[in-house]
């Protein structure tokens, strides 16, 4: 569904961000892109929407090169690739309803939009995916009262206004406290296996990218060094992607994990037995 | 472990005076900039030539001046007064309405985060012009082309309120917020629906709070350009000086002070109530 092909950026600066990436990510499929600060992952999916524009290659997305649109075409492709960001981008002086409906801004005029007068169905999504993300209660606050994990919902809301087909979230944890964190991160891999969307995840937090997603794309210099199942992650992969570390503890971390459903008693670390 | 922290050494041996390193680093420039000023200030002072037995002629005009602060008429004037009154809080009303109608297209046409390089400079060189003279030198020009009275003093308070509010909303929107712009723009918002969305909500408190301070400033400036012809309280000011009516003259100031507190207060309510 999308493939990228030879993918390369320099920046104006001269920095090679990307050197030639190629990826096919089948419909459905969540990626979790991992790589040290600077190794290209967020300019790898901004270039996908074109938020930063590719110096070369080509990234095709349901057979249509984003590449070659032109402004127009550009808006209305990005519709279908919903972004979710680190710092959650919400416009902070609007409020949650008006946030999750700017997902439909690409899908209505701008007389409509500019008087809050969204389609009936767009109104219902709003609702029933607020109520979905478990905002039901916060509708109309403004979105700069929200704590963080509040607000990535209302992020992740907006994203699904968009009826995406895939989803491109940049470090969507990594302003987040451990516990919120994975419930983000299952309420992002939950909503993607009820609607089959794609996504590609940029995430610094390995042992958590190896709980959630089906397949790791390992990015060192702007280039793929992995490509394979969370399991095959091993101490090699790591040295490959980061460089030489002790990484016994990242991944007995992973393999040490309990059920994330499974309550502990804080004093003896067993499994909770409910009453 | 592959890293082992240097262990800290005996304090001894550091040391204990740590001086923040001056602004400019080169000694020789730093204290021949000392001289220079300070030089150019003995220069400059003693340039200076004071009349003083003018000085000493001139206090018992000046005391005439404010004792008549203690003796203000408001009745003898009264209906040239009010008319001047009248004119000078439509022309500032007016004004500010037009200048802020007028300032936001062209403010955000001086955004470089927002505008193409030609509207860009285009709406630079605009508020450039408008900045570059003073209210009482348009006010000269404008009174020549259109003749005395308010109209002119409309003219030169509207242009004045574009280069002061128009750079201001510009640089205000240079400052944004650019996720926010980001995530709106990759939802394939229009560009109008950007600035709705993403831009609005940043800059609508401080277009606000600087508008209702034009609003404030216009009214002073309107007695100021009266003065050159341009109409208001100021041409009324003018007159009863040019009269030797100090008591009127200071019944109208007493009034401009009056009308300035008033709104400098509700203007300064209406600001806290935006934020």
């Amino acid at each position: 569904m999308l493939r990228v092909q030879a993918l390369s950026k320099r920046y104006a600066t001269g920095d090679q961000a990307l050197g030639g990436v190629t990826l096919t990510i089948p419909a459905g499929q969540v990626v979790g892109l991992i790589g040290p600060s600077g190794a290209g992952k967020s300019t790898l999916i901004r270039c996908v929407n074109r938020l930063v524009e590719p110096s070369g290659g080509s990234i095709y997305l349901n057979d249509i090169d984003l590449t070659r649109l032109n402004h127009s075409q550009l808006r209305q492709a990005r519709r279908r690739m919903a972004m979710i960001f680190q710092e959650f981008a919400l416009v902070e002086r609007l409020t949650v309803m008006e946030n999750v409906l700017s997902g439909q801004l690409g899908y209505v005029s701008f007389w409509r939009s500019l008087l809050r007068q969204f389609p009936a169905a767009a109104v219902a999504k709003a609702f029933a995916t607020l109520d979905r993300v478990g905002l039901a209660d916060h509708i109309d606050k403004r979105a700069d009262t929200l704590s963080g994990g509040q607000r990535q919902r209302v992020g992740i809301a907006r994203a699904l206004l968009q009826n995406p087909d895939l989803l491109l979230v940049d470090e969507p944890t990594a302003s987040l406290d451990p516990k919120t964190s994975r419930q983000i991160m299952r309420l992002l891999t939950d909503v993607c296996a009820e609607q089959q969307l794609a996504a590609i995840i940029n995430i610094h937090d390995v042992a958590l990218a190896r709980m959630f997603v089906q397949r790791i794309v390992g990015l060192r210099k702007g280039l793929v060094v992995f490509d394979g199942p969370p399991e095959s992650l091993d101490a090699t992969a790591l040295t490959m992607i980061y460089g030489a570390e002790d990484w016994t503890g990242t991944i007995q971390e992973t393999e040490c994990q309990p059920d994330p459903y499974v309550q502990l008693d804080p004093m003896t670390q067993s499994p909770l037995v409910p009453a | 472990m592959l890293h082992h922290p240097k262990q800290i050494q005996a304090v001894s041996q550091y040391p204990t005076r740590w001086k923040k390193p001056p602004f400019i680093r080169r000694a020789w420039l730093r204290y021949g900039m000392y001289l220079f000023i300070s030089g150019y200030l003995v220069l400059g002072f003693t340039s200076v030539e004071i009349n003083w037995t003018r000085v000493a002629e001139g206090i018992p005009r000046g005391w005439i001046f404010i004792s008549a602060f203690f003796t203000p008429d408001f009745l003898s004037r009264s209906s040239d007064i009010w008319q001047g009154i009248k004119e000078s809080l439509t022309m500032t009303l007016t004004s500010t309405i037009a200048g802020i109608a007028l300032s936001i297209p062209i403010g955000v046409g001086a955004a470089r985060n927002l505008a193409p390089a030609p509207i860009y400079l285009a709406c630079r060189s605009i508020i450039a012009i408008t900045r570059s003279f003073q209210e009482i030198i348009i006010a000269i020009l404008f009174v020549a082309m259109v003749g005395f009275g308010p109209l002119a003093g409309f003219l030169t308070l509207t242009l004045a309120t574009i280069g002061f509010l128009a750079k201001l909303l510009a640089e205000d929107i240079e400052d944004i917020d650019e996720s926010q712009t980001e995530a709106i723009r990759s939802t394939g918002a229009s560009w109008l629906q950007l600035i709705n969305y993403a831009v609005q909500p940043q800059v609508m408190p401080r277009l606000i709070g600087l508008s209702m301070y034009r609003l404030d400033i216009n009214f002073r400036e309107s007695a100021v350009i009266g003065i050159v012809g341009a109409g208001g309280i100021g041409a009324t000011l003018n007159t009863a000086i040019d009269r030797y009516e100090f008591d009127s003259a200071a019944a109208i100031l007493l009034i401009i002070i009056a009308i300035v507190f008033i709104s400098e207060y509700s203007s300064g309510f209406i600001r806290n109530r935006v934020q």
